[in-house]
């Protein structure tokens, strides 16, 4: 790299060094989706004020709608980060683990009843069961992976085939339904607010995770462990327990999701909540150019990766994509990503820039 | 006597020790199958000594035993392909399309699920052995491309109508001496179908490959050190290549093998299949680290599987989430068996 930046080409060298940052690729992606809708629908960035059934004057459009749902895939995207780096593999069962905190939570505030007029606990205690119950999932996973050694997206295979059935146990396949409307401001709006409350979510969780990778270690012993997980034990490290923590953070970010989940429809639906969303997690921490083998990561491009996904989502929902078929879509764009991210496809990249490059000179000097 | 049980156990671990990882997980497996159907038949009734049942097991997961079959193959070399739910269900959805609404015949359905398959193989193979990518981000990345890909083909469920293929369908294969009298006393035939004699050919064919050619070696070097299987001179990105072509292959085989048994097309077929053939396969003794496996032991583990989801159910626990449990119970259990023992056996290995 320092080669490059000889004063020849000014505009050149400041190029290359934002394509070999790490956040340059979900930008370029999400500039990219821009300027499609843009030329397909430029009525995507609208964003109108309405008037919801409660009253309240709220913001609406396609944007609100990618901020709102990009939320929870970014609170996610965080514990997927930790996830990746420190164990070089994918936690699957964030899905099936949601289902189970979300079936837990409802459990805790209906009681026995399954629809109940009244909360039967408040929801701050709902919520703290829950993420144990999500903690104890990711708890579970860390220990296959950590102590057990077993590849992390295999462990997790357990919790994805068996989490929504867990989550159908825990409330005897019924449905709950909670009528109280405070239950419905963590996926809705606060009163008042017009901007939905996701967003404030997520905006706390990325705070708590901005504040713990200035302030502890969690950031490097998490990379460290992911780089060389050998020389990092010689280092002092407890490599097995840091991998183990990271599986439990994910649970914690998972709880978070959960909560959002069901209180947007203020019940469960056991086979379809967060579905795919595993998917679109993995995706938002390759988007963000982060390895999928583990070691450096850079939490803030996978959160932006977070909104882009979903705002390629909400784009081809907008192209009248159904949402059966939007997985299929959704994996040639992770594959075409992959692809362009492997060693070899860059090299050839960089090899057909540089004789670009050599071209431009021999042209410059005749 | 607290010394002769010492040397019992240390000429038990020397066996274990001499036993090749294959052939001791092997064994694991195999004892665990004959305890668990015992178990079955003392607990659960006279139904499990009926021939038919075990046969019913078989016409059951036919497609089941090869697509993990492919999937062994694939873990042997070091890699995984979780996509082969996902293709099972799409050429189960493109065959009935094209046999129901295209009318076309059996045959051509045959080779259009056939080369579905090794589609699927070849691309992902590729993209595995020749581009680096991890084999679990390119097969979820196709499992969920072929399970897109099937409700683009066609939203709904339906049945096929179609006088060729419901002959194929409805064919049974009689054998001799197995049959057994019914309550009203009328003797009924053991059958299986068509699917168990492709799925046991495939068993056989794929037990020689692996033993004795060249290639079937060359998988088992590969997945046991990629690095001495280079110095051997094994062609490492070839052969990872081939081990996916080949599981393609299977599962478009195993796909036609599943459309056969359940004659319709629906988003919805297979769900679940990746994560039954894996479980087949670790419980056959195939480590998820590649190099040890068997093509037998993966029969006895879909054999294993499928005998105690009819255990959970006939046992009255028959509400859909057990078997979901159970399965996930049981492959959590082979994991930790096989990382123990395996850590077990280096150590002691270490300590010589």
């Amino acid at each position: 790299m320092q080669k490059n930046t000889t004063k020849k080409s000014g505009i050149g060298s400041v190029l290359g060094g934002l394509v070999r940052n790490q956040i340059f690729i979900p930008i370029a992606a999400l500039l990219l989706l821009v300027l499609f809708n843009l030329i397909v629908d430029p009525t995507f960035f609208n964003i109108s004020v309405d008037v919801n059934s409660d009253g309240y004057r709220i913001l609406s459009g396609p944007i609100v709608t990618v901020l709102n749902f990009g939320s929870e895939l970014a609170i996610l995207a965080i514990g997927m980060t930790l996830v990746t780096a420190a164990s070089g593999g994918q936690d699957i069962s964030v899905g099936a683990t949601i289902a189970i905190a979300g079936s837990v939570m409802l459990r805790v505030l209906c009681g026995t009843n399954s629809r109940p007029d009244t909360l039967q606990a408040p929801i701050i205690v709902a919520f703290l069961v829950g993420c144990l119950a999500a903690m104890l999932a990711g708890a579970f996973n860390g220990v296959l992976v950590a102590y057990f050694k077993i590849q992390p997206m295999v462990a997790t295979l357990i919790l994805f085939t068996a989490g929504r059935s867990i989550a159908a146990w825990v409330n005897n396949n019924e449905l709950p339904v909670i009528s109280d409307p405070k239950f419905a401001y963590f996926g809705g709006f606060l009163p008042g607010i017009p901007i939905p409350t996701p967003i404030f979510i997520a905006l706390g969780c990325m705070i708590i995770i901005a504040l713990v990778l200035r302030f502890t270690t969690l950031g490097l012993y998490t990379q460290a462990v992911g780089i060389n997980e050998s020389s990092s034990r010689l280092n002092g490290l407890n490599p097995a327990f840091i991998k183990f923590l990271t599986f439990v953070i994910l649970g914690v970010c998972v709880a978070v999701v959960g909560l959002i989940k069901v209180s947007r429809i203020s019940s469960i639906n056991y086979s379809v909540v967060a579905k795919d969303i595993e998917m679109d997690a993995i995706l938002a921490v390759a988007l963000g150019g982060n390895a999928l083998s583990g070691g450096k990561f850079n939490m803030w491009a996978s959160i932006l990766g977070a909104y882009v996904i979903q705002f390629l989502t909400t784009t081809l929902y907008k192209c009248n994509v159904r949402s059966d078929a939007l997985p299929a879509y959704k994996a040639v764009v992770v594959i075409i990503l992959v692809v362009i991210s492997t060693p070899a496809v860059r090299t050839w990249f960089s090899k057909v820039g540089k004789s670009l490059k050599s071209k431009l000179q021999t042209k410059e000097v005749a | 006597m607290s010394k002769n049980a010492n040397t019992n156990k240390v000429r038990l671990g020397d066996k274990m020790k001499n036993m090749t990882d294959t052939n001791l997980l092997l064994t694991i497996t195999i004892v665990v199958f004959f305890l668990m159907y015992i178990g079955a038949v003392v607990f659960q009734g006279k139904g499990f000594l009926k021939p038919q049942t075990f046969l019913n097991i078989l016409n059951a997961n036919a497609a089941l035993i090869i697509v993990s079959c492919g999937l062994s193959l694939v873990m042997i070399t070091g890699g995984i392909d979780i996509s082969v739910g996902g293709v099972v269900a799409l050429i189960s959805m493109c065959c009935a399309v094209w046999l129901d609404r295209k009318g076309g015949n059996v045959f051509t359905a045959v080779l259009i699920a056939l080369g579905i398959g090794l589609l699927f193989g070849i691309v992902q193979g590729f993209l595995v052995a020749y581009l680096d990518i991890q084999p679990f981000i390119v097969t979820l990345a196709g499992m969920f491309f072929a399970r897109g890909m099937t409700t683009i083909v066609n939203t709904n469920p339906f049945n096929v109508e179609n006088e060729e293929f419901g002959a194929l369908k409805a064919a049974r294969i009689i054998i001799p001496g197995l049959g057994s009298t019914t309550k009203k006393g009328i003797y009924v035939n053991a059958y299986i179908e068509i699917g168990v004699v492709v799925a046991l050919l495939v068993v056989l064919v794929m037990f020689c490959l692996l033993r004795w050619t060249k290639l079937g070696r060359s998988f088992y070097a590969v997945g046991g050190n990629q690095q001495s299987a280079l110095m051997l001179g094994i062609n490492v990105r070839r052969t990872k290549f081939l081990s996916h072509v080949l599981c393609g292959l299977l599962a478009g085989i195993g796909g036609f093998v599943y459309f056969m048994h359940v004659g319709s097309g629906s988003p919805s077929h297979a769900s679940g299949m990746e994560m039954n053939a894996i479980a087949s396969s670790i419980i056959g003794g195939t480590m998820l680290t590649g190099g040890v496996g068997n093509i037998i032991g993966t029969f006895f583990g879909v054999l294993s599987l499928s005998t105690i989801q009819n255990i959970v159910s006939s046992a009255g626990l028959d509400q859909a989430w057990w078997t979901g449990i159970t399965i996930a119970a049981m492959l959590c259990l082979f994991l930790v068996i096989q990382s123990v023992v395996m850590a077990r056996k280096k150590r002691s290995g270490g300590k010589k």
